[in-house]
């Protein structure tokens, strides 16, 4: 395609995309399927980086694995690809070993709240101070379209030909339920108020969890001839409604059903560290030195 | 303070990098200003990519940008004076 053809189509030829910065160019383009929802939740990313103005050098990024787990791998900041379900493991010896860094935990939902269920309400359980961004797609992309614990009743996948009948996780519910203290979902059709929140999880202290529903048109739409990403967009579009403070118990999904978004949590306890600090000062006046504060 | 008549309308214009874009649709669909449409060529892997259809329209928000999985498009306020 010349400069002039694309001039000629109205079309400037600049390449300064503002968020290139924030992401690795030499590995891009990168390997998610045209319309997989996954690339915008990471624009969204690059701008709340952009916009809470930290020093990438301040930042690290941990995913485990699945088509969300090499988000890390496209991000231009100090970053981890963990064993599958071990992102938030990784993340928190990393914040520990040097608690000035801010850790995101970047992964899908069967990476998250499957392989990795127990590490995560761990976490919440112990404020552990990290940012968990969890792309839900319902569904394991990289294997193939099998039953994730997020599939809503009556989807279609590889490993449930005739419907899942299996109850789903509630993930905003299952967060704010151990402890979380910042619990948000959104999805990519609000793109500018998912790039708020990540910018609101980069800020706050402690355990933040935040939703974000995206398509993954190559299975899970396909399986349930639900159409291309724009048509998962328009559904999101059509079916959300914004609830901050929502109760989370009622903010489950169905299948193709009313979406709940919003910030529904947003309360301060002591992080995990804190905690520690605290609790250990008390118990040897004058002898402990409290770490990393 | 601004001087500017009352009635100036905010005017923009995008970037594309037709080699990277996958042909998702994301920006001309939810362009609020319908602005864009797909192009009559293909890039090399064979994909339809995003043009300015209406420039005059286009008022440089950026949500074709925020939108793009594939980092191929973005939009931006033209500056006082600048053409499209
Ligand atoms: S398989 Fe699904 S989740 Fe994975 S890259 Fe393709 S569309 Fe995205
Ligand atoms: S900058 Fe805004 S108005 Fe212009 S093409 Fe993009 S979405 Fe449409
Ligand atoms: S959103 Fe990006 S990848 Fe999709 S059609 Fe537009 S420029 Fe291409």
């Amino acid at each position: 395609m010349s400069q002039e053809a694309l001039e000629g189509a109205g079309c400037a030829v600049e390449s300064d995309n503002p968020v290139l910065p924030f992401l690795r160019q030499d590995r891009l383009p990168h390997i998610w399927c045209p319309g997989c929802g996954i690339g915008t939740t990471v624009n969204c990313f690059a701008r709340a980086l952009q916009d809470s103005g930290m020093k990438l050098d301040d930042v690290a990024i941990v995913s485990g694995i699945g088509c969300t787990g090499r988000v890390a791998g496209y991000m231009n900041l100090d970053s981890f690809h963990t064993t599958h379900g071990r992102a938030i493991p990784f993340a928190t010896g990393l914040k520990l070993a040097n608690p000035k860094l801010k850790v995101v935990v970047y992964s899908g939902d069967g990476d998250l709240s499957a392989i990795g269920g127990n590490h995560f309400i761990h976490a919440a359980r112990r404020n552990m101070d990290l940012m968990v961004v969890c792309v839900t797609n319902h569904t394991y992309g990289m294997t193939g379209g099998q039953t994730a614990p997020t599939t809503p009743q009556g989807a279609t996948q590889t490993t449930m030909p005739y419907g899942n009948f299996e109850n789903p996780f509630n993930l905003p519910f299952l967060a704010d339920a151990c402890g979380a203290v910042y619990v948000a979902r959104w999805t990519v059709y609000h793109v500018r108020h998912l790039a708020r929140a990540m910018k609101e999880g980069l800020a706050k202290k402690g355990f933040s969890f935040i939703e974000a529903l995206a398509p993954c048109p190559t299975l899970y739409s396909r399986r349930n001839k639900l159409g291309d990403g724009v048509e998962q967009l328009k559904y999101y579009k059509a079916k959300s409604t914004i609830k901050n403070g929502a109760d989370t118990k009622d903010v489950g999904l169905t299948f193709q059903g009313d979406i709940i978004v919003g910030k529904f949590v947003d309360r301060e306890r002591p992080t995990w560290l804190d905690s520690m600090n605290g609790h250990l000062t008390k118990v040897f006046p004058g002898k402990f030195t409290p770490y990393g504060s | 303070m601004s001087d500017k008549p009352a009635t100036a309308k905010v005017k923009g214009t995008v970037s594309v990098k037709p080699e990277v874009c996958k042909g998702c649709a994301y920006c001309i669909e939810f362009c609020p200003t319908k602005s864009l449409e797909f192009s009559q060529s293909f890039n090399r892997k064979g994909y339809h990519y995003p043009v300015l259809a209406r420039p005059e329209t286009c008022t440089g928000c950026d949500l074709c940008g925020v939108h793009c999985p594939d980092f191929a498009i973005f939009g931006r306020r033209l500056k006082p004076g600048e053409k499209a």
